[in-house]
């Protein structure tokens, strides 16, 4: 479901799939709004990807029409080179020559991101599910003029039929509603920190209306934080367990936190990622890079992430570890084994 | 001759002047009244711990009895600083300590605050008052237990959503039985359960007692007794709102708040059981501020209680409210202020609600005095924008948070620009923008050309070029605190604007392509900034100069280094008796 998408990207480099390998040209970018694909389909976070090859994970920066200008933010940016018009940097702001003469151009120049983007999105074939590719017209002109250019799948969440213009959005939005009476939400995997929404206040739901119609639930803590350290790492980080909903979410908010510590390639993007993950994916993915994701529980035994279901095994962990996956040989042996599905 | 007022009547004079800016200004008059006013300023604010030092604080301001601190930046709360990045009180502690026996009033904002601190605070200030911690953590039940035994005059203990780390609810019963001088306690976000029956006698002998927010552990059925203790109450924050259905439950909740004539403030609603909450009802018409954010039950039921809340000021609700409760908001809550509707469930990708920008143009049609809204929604257009930026420009305060990243207008598909244009334009007094969903450098050409009182601006995922950022730097006079995180900003525009940073509180900037040489430059350039480089990679020396930070956080400050910083966060630029950090 995912690579397709991925495979609309910025025509270029960095669909390799970094850890967040997620090459974000503004003038030209995917929107997902449907959320079907995988995890860190949106994760817009967590740029530039550190210590690694950063051509490789470029942002298109710039105006459409100028070469791909390099990330490089030395070979100046089409229009922050306007601002050169006086000595490189001056520290006094100068306004004057700034603003005028490029604004023109970087206004003009809005208009041709959306239409390029309308021209390389025409000739992709094969939108997979979900994928809207929109292209607006300019801001200044006509906005009825605005082409859809979209697939709706049917095993996504949205029952609109793709009409016109302004019929589909509104179709859609009437419809989202009423859509998920069968069909469970898909969980997006999270950005760091997005949306701005204090760490108590993610779970409202995950704690509470699940159990509406229970009155004697136990009441449990608003954030369950516990610390997460790795080998190797010089610092360690604190997540709040009761944030994510499955051992999914957990490891792809862990791959973004130490990530620049090589947990391993991000196995998101890849394959059959369905959104699905399962335990032992996670610990594939994890052994694929030789660490694995233990976890200290109640009675201060050492295991290894995975076994039980989500809501037990966030009842009893203390912390977590990414160790190497050597010193990891004497836990919960078997447990590897075990493949049930429990995202 | 010189003539010049005794110095009472100077003092006396100055006592009226309340506000720091006002203060400020008049100690830039001349010497004398620059030594008049240091003598007898009571209350500090300090906007950031890092920008003046407490040696500074102490050696002009002798007589204080107040102090507010802020430490970590806002898009901490977001988890966006790491762990031990700083704003650690305890050097405060420690002076304050020493040179302010008398001092009353402590108020701290995301800042690092140990039970070491607390035993200080709890000793060292014989007359103290007022401890208020907002999004604070490193203490645990000790140091509040520390607080309750010792702090004989306590009148306020507030805990604003602070992690804590609880270790037991005895604390509370360390309130001695000769403690009788509370006037607030919020303890709404401990887990733990304190003694009931040391808070019930904790509350009936408080015969000051205005405000009381409980935790969650409080059970329903208990509330009723506690209110019976303190029908004074002003301010009450329910536990867990939910039990059994049992009528005798039910109608002594009733009538306890019945009894409550001077209840303006309503809060907590965790884990709520519909049926319990027209136990309220009696109190609607009093309300000014409800906050229903814990509150999991559908529209229809939030509906009957605002329906009655005509009073309402403020009003925080979760997207439950639908656009249709917004309607009733619309109609209902004339007198209201200010409106904050948090997502219920932020990481599904479709709407799980029926909650779109219609309602929030039916609140801003309908409600005239509507200045301060928090908005997270799924959808917007730059209709909508309009349509609301005409309908309430006395708008103050507009944060909006489209749940998706660089959600364009989801009618035309172009993206926001336009809409947020307008905010600024029309709404000539706004003084905080956060603003979301796809946003070209068009944005920002707006806001720098017409958002002249904006005081602090939030910026995600949004913009082109550099340009964007020049224009907010450029154009925006009033601009003390912007915080971007994700957009396509580098070094031209910060280091073409550096000066504008002097007037600012401070920058922060994360995952933009801000360069390591360039804060080394910003660094150097101007000595009254700290250009921290918060970066978690290992190997940053290694890293060529153009090589994009994680994190920069600039503010200015006139405390020189700090002294207590973690190995992933770097003043750039700096000398320090030699060579100091220069990567």
């Amino acid at each position: 479901m995912s690579s397709p998408l991925l495979g609309i990207e910025g025509g270029g480099p960095a669909n390799a799939s970094m850890e967040s390998g997620f090459p974000k040209n503004p003038a030209f970018t995917e929107r997902n709004y449907l959320g079907l694909s995988d995890c860190s389909s949106v994760d817009s976070s967590n740029v530039p990807s550190p210590c690694l090859n950063l051509k490789a994970t470029e942002l298109r920066l710039g105006l459409p029409g100028s070469q791909s200008p390099d990330r490089d933010p030395e070979s100046s940016l089409t229009s922050s080179e306007k601002l050169d018009e006086k000595p490189l940097f001056p520290l006094l702001p100068s306004i004057d020559g700034i603003c005028s003469s490029s604004t023109k151009t970087v206004v003009s120049g809005h208009k041709r991101i959306f239409t390029d983007a309308m021209d390389s999105c025409s000739e992709i074939k094969g939108l997979s599910e979900g994928s809207w590719l929109f292209a607006a017209s300019g801001s200044d002109s006509d906005p009825s003029k605005s082409v859809i250019q979209g697939k709706f799948s049917t095993n996504s969440n949205v029952n609109g039929n793709v009409s016109s213009g302004d019929q589909v959005a509104k179709g859609v939005t009437t419809n989202l509603n009423k859509v998920n009476a069968s069909n469970p939400p898909a969980a997006k995997a999270q950005v760091v920190g997005w949306p701005p929404v204090r760490s108590f206040r993610k779970n409202i739901l995950a704690t509470s209306s699940k159990n509406n119609d229970e009155v004697d639930k136990k009441p449990c803590s608003a954030a369950l934080f516990v610390k997460v350290s790795m080998d190797g790492a010089p610092y360690l980080r604190k997540v709040d367990l009761r944030g994510y909903s499955s051992y999914q979410q957990l490891s792809s908010a862990l791959e973004k936190m130490f990530t620049c510590f090589t947990i391993g390639q991000c196995g998101s993007q890849g394959g059959s990622g369905k959104g699905n993950l399962s335990e032992s994916k996670l610990r594939d993915l994890l052994h694929g890079s030789g660490y694995v994701l233990t976890y200290e529980d109640k009675d201060g035994d050492w295991m290894l992430v995975g076994d039980v279901p989500w809501d037990m095994f966030i009842g009893s962990c203390k912390r977590l570890k990414i160790m190497k996956g050597s010193d990891a040989i004497g836990l919960a042996p078997g447990a590897t084994e075990k493949s049930k599905n429990r995202s | 001759m010189t003539y010049s007022f005794p110095e009472e009547v100077l003092e006396h004079v100055f006592s009226f002047l309340t506000s720091q800016n006002d203060r400020n200004a008049a100690s830039l008059v001349c010497r004398t009244w620059y030594e008049m006013e240091r003598w007898c300023r009571k209350r500090i604010f300090v906007g950031n711990c890092y920008a003046v030092n407490p040696r500074v604080l102490i050696r002009r301001f002798p007589e204080v009895k107040a102090v507010e601190l802020k430490g970590k930046p806002h898009f901490a709360d977001f988890n966006l600083v790491p762990e031990g990045w700083g704003g650690f009180v305890y050097p405060w502690i420690v002076e304050f300590a020493r040179v302010y026996p008398w001092l009353e009033e402590i108020r701290l904002k995301r800042m690092v605050v140990t039970d070491e601190c607390l035993e200080i605070v709890s000793k060292a200030f014989r007359n103290f008052k007022v401890l208020i911690l907002s999004s604070c953590e490193g203490f645990s039940t000790d140091g509040l237990a520390a607080v309750a035994a010792n702090c004989r005059n306590l009148r306020v203990l507030d805990l604003r959503e602070c992690e804590v780390e609880e270790l037991s609810g005895h604390w509370l019963s360390h309130f001695p039985d000769s403690f009788t001088s509370l006037e607030s306690l919020n303890i709404a976000c401990l887990s733990l359960e304190v003694s009931f029956s040391a808070l019930e006698r904790l509350v009936s002998r408080s015969p000051n007692l205005k405000t009381l927010r409980l935790n969650r552990t409080v059970p329903l059925e208990k509330i009723s007794k506690l209110l019976q203790r303190a029908p004074q109450l002003a301010d009450f924050g329910t536990g867990a709102y939910s039990a059994e259905i049992r009528p005798d439950v039910y109608s002594s909740l009733q009538e306890a708040f019945s009894g409550c004539k001077k209840l303006k403030s309503l809060s907590g609603f965790w884990d709520v059981v519909p049926a319990y909450l027209p136990a309220v009802f009696p109190v609607c018409s009093q309300l000014t501020y409800l906050n229903l954010s814990y509150a999991t039950t559908q529209s229809p039921d939030l509906i009957k209680v605002i329906s009655q809340c005509h009073n309402l000021q403020r009003l925080v609700v979760l997207d439950y409210i639908e656009d249709m409760g917004l309607d009733t908001v619309a109609v209902t809550c004339k007198d209201l202020r200010e409106l904050v509707v948090f997502p219920s469930d932020p990481f599904v990708a479709d709407a799980n609600v029926l909650l779109t920008e219609e309602g929030l143009v039916s609140v801003s049609q309908g409600c005239s005095k509507l200045q301060s809204v928090l908005y997270f929604c799924r959808q917007m257009s730059n209709s909508a924008l309009i349509s609301i930026s005409k309908n309430r420009p006395n708008l103050t305060c507009f944060r909006l948070c489209i749940l998706e990243p660089r959600a364009p207008d989801y009618l035309t598909f172009e993206p926001l620009d336009v809409g947020f244009g307008s905010i600024v334009e029309n709404c000539k007094e706004l003084t905080r923008l956060s603003m979301s969903g796809l946003l070209t450098d068009r944005v920002f050409e707006y806001i720098g050309k017409h958002a002249k009182k904006l005081d602090m601006l939030s910026v995600a995922f949004a913009g082109d070029s550099d340009l964007g950022l020049h224009h907010v730097l450029s154009g925006c006079e009033s601009l003390r605190k912007l915080e971007i995180r994700d957009c396509p900003f580098g070094d031209k525009a910060l280091l073409a604007n550096a000066s504008k940073l002097l007037t600012m509180r401070s920058l922060w900037m994360s995952s933009c392509f801000v360069s390591f040489g360039a804060c080394k430059l910003l660094g150097q350039k101007m000595p009254g900034l700290n250009v921290e480089v918060i970066d978690e990679r290992e190997n940053l020396n290694l890293l060529p100069e153009n090589a994009p930070v994680e994190k920069v956080y600039i503010y200015r400050t006139v405390s020189g280094q700090r002294l207590d910083m973690p190995d992933f966060v770097r003043i750039m630029g700096k000398d320090k008796n030699g060579v100091y950090n220069l990567l």
